[in-house]
C-alpha cells in the first residue's frame, strides 16, 4: 500500500508537469482575445468525480461563455486546447495525489498528517484541491494555472525527494482527536495560503505591468487576467483561510494544554504561527486601510506565505522544540 | 470589508483661549496612536520582535540550551543577555511593542463601540433623493399591499426596517462591525487571560514513585522546580495528595511508545478518597491544579544490611539518559548506614551509597550500559559501591541523583567494588554488608500546574473566531424604496390604486461586497411578488466582476 502510495506521487508530478507545460503552450500561443472557459462544462465533472474538493463550496457558474469569433483563429484554437489540457491534466493530477494520501494514510493506519513528507502532500493537495474549485466558478483565471501547477511541481516533488520517510505510527503525544482537529485545519488553511499566493504574485506582476513596466517578470504577466480581480481573488482566499487557521492555532493551544500542561509556551512552532498570524492579520488591515496601497497589502500577503514556508521547513529543519516530530 | 475611512478627526474646537501646546501635542499624539496605520506598523513590529524568540534559545523553554549557548558563544551570550535575548517574550521591547498594540486597541474601539450602538438603535437613514444614483436601482410596479407590503417582505428576511410615509428604508448587515468589535474587544480579554495567568498561576515539576510510602502531598517544599507567579500565596496551595498506584506503559516492537495510562489516588481536602486515571493528552483535573503526565521511568529497589546487619532499603528514581530503551542512572545513598548499635553514634565516614546503571533490557552480553528495549524482559543493575562521607551533613545542598563529586575528589569516599546484579541477586562487600537487587517500582514525571486564567483564554478566543467570521463575512448593506407616482402615503398599507403606481428602488452596499447584485434582484423580484422587476436591474450585473467564490452566507 505505502509503495502504491509512493508510485502515485511519482505520477502526480508527471502529471503536474504536463499541466504545467499544458499552461505555458496555452501562454506561449494565446492572444488577448483568447479569454476564459475551455469547456467549463468538462471541468466542472472533473473536479465532482475526484478531486474530493469541498462539495458545498461549489456554485454553478453563471458565466458566459464568451463568443467564439467566426473567424476561427488557429492559433487561438490551439491554444485553447492547450488550455483545456492542462486544466484535464491538473484534475488528473490532483485525483492521483489524493489516492496517494489515502493510500498513505490506510498504510500506516491514521490520517496522513504524521510527519513533515505527509505534511506537505497534503497542503499541496489542499491547494490544488481549491484551485479545481476556482476554476470552475471563475474560468477566466485559469491562466494562473501556470504559476499554480509551477508551485505543486515544486513542493510536491521536493516532498519525495527530500523529505520523503517510511511510514511509521505517531508517538503517544500525537495520539489524540486533537491531532486531528488541529492538524487538519492547519493543513487546510496552509493549503489555502498556497493558492492564495498564487493570484498575490500573479497580482504583483499584472500590476507592474498594467502601469507600464515592461521588464522580465512583468513581461509575464502580460496575458494574464485584469490585476483587480486577481486582487480580489488574492483577498478572498485569504479571508477564506484566516478564521480557519485562527481556529487552528486555538485548537493547537487546548491541545497543547491537555498534552503538555501549557496553552502557549513559545515553542518554535509555536511563535512562528504566531508570527504568521500577525503578518496575515497585517493584511488584512492594509487591505481594510483606504491609505495603504493595495500592492503594498499584497506584498504582506507574499510576505505571510514565507512565514508558512519557515514554520513549515525552515522550523523542522534549524529548531528543535517540542513539535520536532518533523521527521527529517 | 470595509472600506473604511480613518477615523475622523474629531473637530478641533475653537480655540477661546490660547492653545496649549502640550494638550495639542498629546492629542496628536493619541490620534496618530490609534490610528490604523500604526496599528499596522505595531503589528509588524510585534512580528519582527518575536523572530529572535525562535531563533534564539528561550530561558522558560530551555535552560540548558540557554546554558549551552553561553559556553557556546562566550563574548556573544552575555551581550544578548543584556537585551533580553534570552527572555524574548518577557523583554521590555518587546512587552512596550505589545503594550502600544494594545493601547491602540483600546483607542479604537471604544469610539468605534460606542458609535455602532448608537447606530444600532438608531433607525435606518432616510432615503436620498435621487435612487437613480446608488449602485444598484430599479423601477418596478408598487405591489399589493402597498408600502407595508414592501416592508414585510423585507421584514421577512430580516431587514431593519422603517417607514416614513412613501419611503422604505431598510438596513442588513451590522453583523460585520458587531463581529469586528467582539473579535478585537475578545483580543484584549486574551491578553487578560494571559495576565491572570501570569500573577496568579504556579506551577511544579516532580517525579513520583509508585507507592503508599512515596505519596506526595502539595507543598512548595515537594517541587524540585516550581515558578509561582507574583501574587501567589504559598501558603494557600491547594492541599491535595497523590498516591501512584499504578502506571502502563505500551511499546512497539521498535521501542517506540505507543500508550501510557497512570492509576493514583487522590485525597482531596473535604472530598473522598478516590482513584483516577490519566495520561498523556488527558491530564488529571483536580480543584485548583492539574497533574500532566510528561515522563516515567524505573525506580530500583535496593537493600543494604550494613555490617551490623540493620537493613535498609531505598527506592530512589533513576533518571532516563534519553535513549529507546531507557537507560537509567542514579543513586541509592545510605547516610545512616553501619551505625553502631552499641554506642548509637554515627561515623560519617562509614557511610554507603551506591551508583547505578538500570538497564530494563539488558543485552546478553557484555557491555552492560545500553539497554535495548524500555520494558522489563532483562532487568540488570549495574552498581558501584561507595564508602565514605556523603557530604550530605555538610548543608550544602546536593543532587539526590548523583554523589556528590566533590567528595570523590577529595579522597573522603572511596570506590569500594562494582558488580552486575539481575534482579533477587546480592552482592556481598568487602566488610560484610550485602546489597540485595530486590526488583524496581515505575515512577512518573508529573507537571502540576495552576493556570487560573485559561478559562477566560477559552472563552475569549471562543468569541474571538465568532467575531472573526462575523467581521469577514458580514456585509453591511441599504435598500431602499420609494412610491413614485399616484401611490398613496397610506401607511396603513389600503392602497386603491395598487398596481398602477410605480416603485423606485435603490440599493447601496456599505462594504465590498460582489454578490449584492443578485442580492438586490432578488430582493425587488421578492418585493414586486409576481411582477417583474424592471429591466434596468440587470443592467449594471457584470458578470465578470463577481467574486471568484462567495465568501460564506449571510
Ligand atoms: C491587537 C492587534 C490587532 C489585531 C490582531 C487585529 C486584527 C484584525 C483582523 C484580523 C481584522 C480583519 C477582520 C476584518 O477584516 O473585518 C481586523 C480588522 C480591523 N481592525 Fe484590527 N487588529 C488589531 C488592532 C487594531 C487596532 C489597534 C485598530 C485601530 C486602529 C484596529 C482596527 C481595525 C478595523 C477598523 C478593522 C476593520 C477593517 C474592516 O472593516 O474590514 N485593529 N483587525
Amino acid at each position: 500500500m505505502s509503495a502504491l502510495s509512493d508510485q502515485l506521487v511519482t505520477f502526480a508530478i508527471l502529471a503536474y508537469l504536463v499541466a504545467m507545460i499544458s499552461h505555458a503552450v496555452e501562454f506561449a500561443l494565446g492572444n488577448g482575445r483568447v479569454r476564459a472557459a475551455a469547456a467549463p462544462q468538462r471541468e466542472r465533472e472533473l473536479v465532482g468525480a475526484g478531486a474530493g474538493a469541498p462539495g458545498g463550496m461549489i456554485v454553478k457558474s453563471a458565466e458566459p461563455t464568451p463568443p467564439v469569433t467566426p473567424v476561427a483563429d488557429r492559433a487561438a484554437g490551439r491554444a485553447r486546447l492547450a488550455g483545456l489540457v492542462a486544466v484535464v491534466a491538473t484534475a488528473v493530477a490532483a485525483v492521483l495525489h489524493l489516492v496517494a494520501l489515502v493510500t498513505r494514510g490506510l498504510a500506516a493506519d491514521r490520517m496522513p498528517w504524521g510527519n513533515m513528507y505527509e505534511f506537505v502532500l497534503t497542503v499541496t493537495f489542499i491547494g490544488v484541491a481549491a484551485w479545481l474549485v476556482v476554476l470552475v466558478k471563475r474560468p477566466s483565471l485559469r491562466k494562473l494555472g501556470l504559476f499554480l501547477t509551477l508551485v505543486m511541481v515544486l513542493l510536491v516533488a521536493t516532498a519525495e525527494l527530500v523529505l520523503y520517510v517510511p511510514v511509521v505510527p505517531l508517538v503517544p503525544a500525537l495520539n489524540s482527536y486533537w491531532f486531528v482537529v488541529h492538524v487538519s485545519t492547519i493543513v487546510f488553511s496552509s493549503g489555502i495560503f498556497l493558492l492564495g499566493v498564487v493570484p498575490a504574485v500573479a497580482f504583483l506582476m499584472r500590476r507592474g505591468y498594467e502601469a507600464g513596466k515592461r521588464s522580465f517578470p512583468y513581461t509575464l504577466a502580460k496575458r494574464l487576467p485584469a490585476a483587480a480581480a486577481l486582487e480580489r481573488l488574492t483577498f478572498v482566499l485569504h479571508a477564506f483561510s484566516f478564521p480557519i487557521f485562527t481556529f487552528a492555532v486555538i485548537a493547537g493551544a487546548i491541545w497543547a494544554e491537555a498534552a503538555w500542561g501549557r496553552p502557549w509556551g513559545w515553542d518554535p512552532k509555536e511563535t512562528w504561527a504566531f508570527i504568521s498570524w500577525v503578518v496575515y492579520a497585517g493584511y488584512l488591515h492594509a487591505r481594510a486601510t483606504p491609505s495603504v496601497k493595495r500592492n503594498v497589502a499584497t506584498w504582506i500577503a507574499v510576505l505571510g506565505f514565507f512565514t508558512m514556508l519557515m514554520n513549515l521547513f525552515g522550523v523542522n529543519i534549524f529548531f528543535t522544540g517540542l513539535h520536532s516530530y518533523g521527521g527529517l | 470589508m470595509t472600506v473604511l475611512d480613518e477615523r475622523p478627526a474629531p473637530p478641533a474646537e475653537a480655540p477661546r483661549r490660547r492653545p496649549n501646546r502640550l494638550l495639542a501635542l498629546l492629542r496628536n499624539s493619541w490620534r496618530q496612536l490609534t490610528s490604523m496605520r500604526t496599528a499596522l506598523v505595531l503589528l509588524f513590529l510585534l512580528a519582527i520582535a518575536a523572530i529572535p524568540g525562535s531563533v534564539l534559545p528561550q530561558r522558560n523553554v530551555s535552560p540548558e540550551k540557554v546554558n549551552e549557548y553561553f559556553t557556546e558563544h562566550p563574548d556573544l551570550a552575555p551581550r544578548l543577555d543584556q537585551i533580553g535575548g534570552f527572555d524574548v517574550f518577557g523583554s521590555v521591547w518587546f512587552s512596550a511593542i505589545y503594550l502600544l498594540l494594545f493601547t491602540s486597541l483600546i483607542g479604537c474601539i471604544t469610539p468605534r463601540l460606542r458609535d455602532h450602538f448608537r447606530a444600532l438603535r438608531s433607525k435606518p437613514p432616510a432615503a436620498p433623493k435621487r435612487l437613480d444614483r446608488l449602485p444598484q436601482h430599479s423601477v418596478l410596479t408598487l405591489p399589493a399591499g402597498g408600502v407595508a407590503a414592501i416592508a414585510e417582505v423585507l421584514r421577512r428576511r430580516r431587514w431593519r426596517v422603517t417607514v416614513r410615509g412613501n419611503e422604505v428604508s431598510a438596513e442588513k448587515g451590522y453583523l460585520k462591525e458587531t463581529g469586528n468589535l467582539i473579535f478585537h474587544t475578545s483580543l484584549l480579554v486574551v491578553l487578560v487571560g494571559v495576565a491572570l495567568g501570569h500573577w496568579y498561576g504556579w506551577s511544579g515539576n516532580r517525579l513520583l514513585v509508585a507507592g503508599e510510602d512515596k505519596s506526595f502531598c502539595n507543598t512548595r517544599q515537594q517541587y524540585a522546580e516550581a515558578k509561582l507567579g507574583p501574587r501567589v500565596d504559598t501558603g494557600n496551595l491547594p492541599g491535595f495528595c497523590v498516591t501512584l498506584d499504578e502506571f502502563h506503559a505500551r511499546f512497539l516492537e521498535s521501542g517506540q511508545p505507543s500508550s501510557f495510562n497512570a492509576t493514583v489516588t487522590v485525597d482531596e481536602p473535604g472530598k473522598s478518597t478516590r482513584t483516577a486515571d490519566f495520561s498523556v493528552n488527558s491530564p488529571l483535573r483536580l480543584d485548583g491544579a492539574n497533574l500532566y503526565l510528561l515522563g516515567h521511568g524505573y525506580a530500583p529497589i535496593i537493600r543494604y544490611t550494613d555490617r551490623y546487619g540493620r537493613s535498609q532499603t531505598s527506592v530512589e528514581p533513576f533518571l532516563t539518559t534519553g535513549d529507546m530503551g531507557l537507560t537509567s542512572e542514579g543513586l541509592a545513598a545510605f547516610p545512616d548506614a553501619n551505625l553502631d548499635p552499641k554506642t548509637g553514634k554515627k561515623d560519617s565516614n562509614q557511610q554507603v551509597a551506591f551508583t547505578g546503571l538500570y538497564l530494563p533490557t539488558a543485552p546478553d552480553a557484555p557491555p552492560y550500559v545500553r539497554s535495548e528495549y524500555p520494558t522489563e524482559r532483562n532487568p540488570l543493575l549495574n552498581l558501584v559501591a561507595y564508602r565514605g562521607d556523603l557530604g550530605l551533613d555538610a548543608g550544602i545542598p546536593g543532587s539526590v541523583y548523583q554523589l556528590d563529586q566533590r567528595q570523590v575528589r577529595m579522597g573522603k569516599v572511596k570506590q569500594v567494588g562494582d558488580k552486575v546484579l539481575k534482579q533477587g541477586e546480592s552482592w556481598k562487600l568487602d566488610d560484610g554488608s550485602t546489597v540485595e537487587f530486590l526488583g524496581t517500582r515505575r515512577y512518573i514525571t508529573l507537571s502540576v500546574r495552576h493556570d487560573p486564567g485559561s478559562g477566560v483564554l477559552l472563552v475569549s478566543c471562543g468569541f474571538l473566531l465568532a467575531g472573526l467570521m462575523g467581521s469577514l463575512f458580514g456585509r453591511r448593506r441599504r435598500v431602499f424604496f420609494r412610491v413614485t407616482s399616484g401611490g398613496s402615503a397610506d401607511p396603513t398599507g389600503e392602497t386603491p390604486t395598487a398596481g398602477s403606481s410605480l416603485v423606485e428602488a435603490g440599493g447601496l452596499p456599505r462594504t465590498d461586497y460582489p454578490g449584492f447584485v443578485d442580492e438586490f434582484a432578488q430582493l425587488v423580484a421578492a418585493v414586486s411578488g409576481d411582477g417583474r422587476p424592471d429591466e434596468r436591474a440587470g443592467t449594471d450585473r457584470d458578470g465578470s466582476d463577481r467574486a471568484g467564490m462567495r465568501e460564506g452566507t449571510d
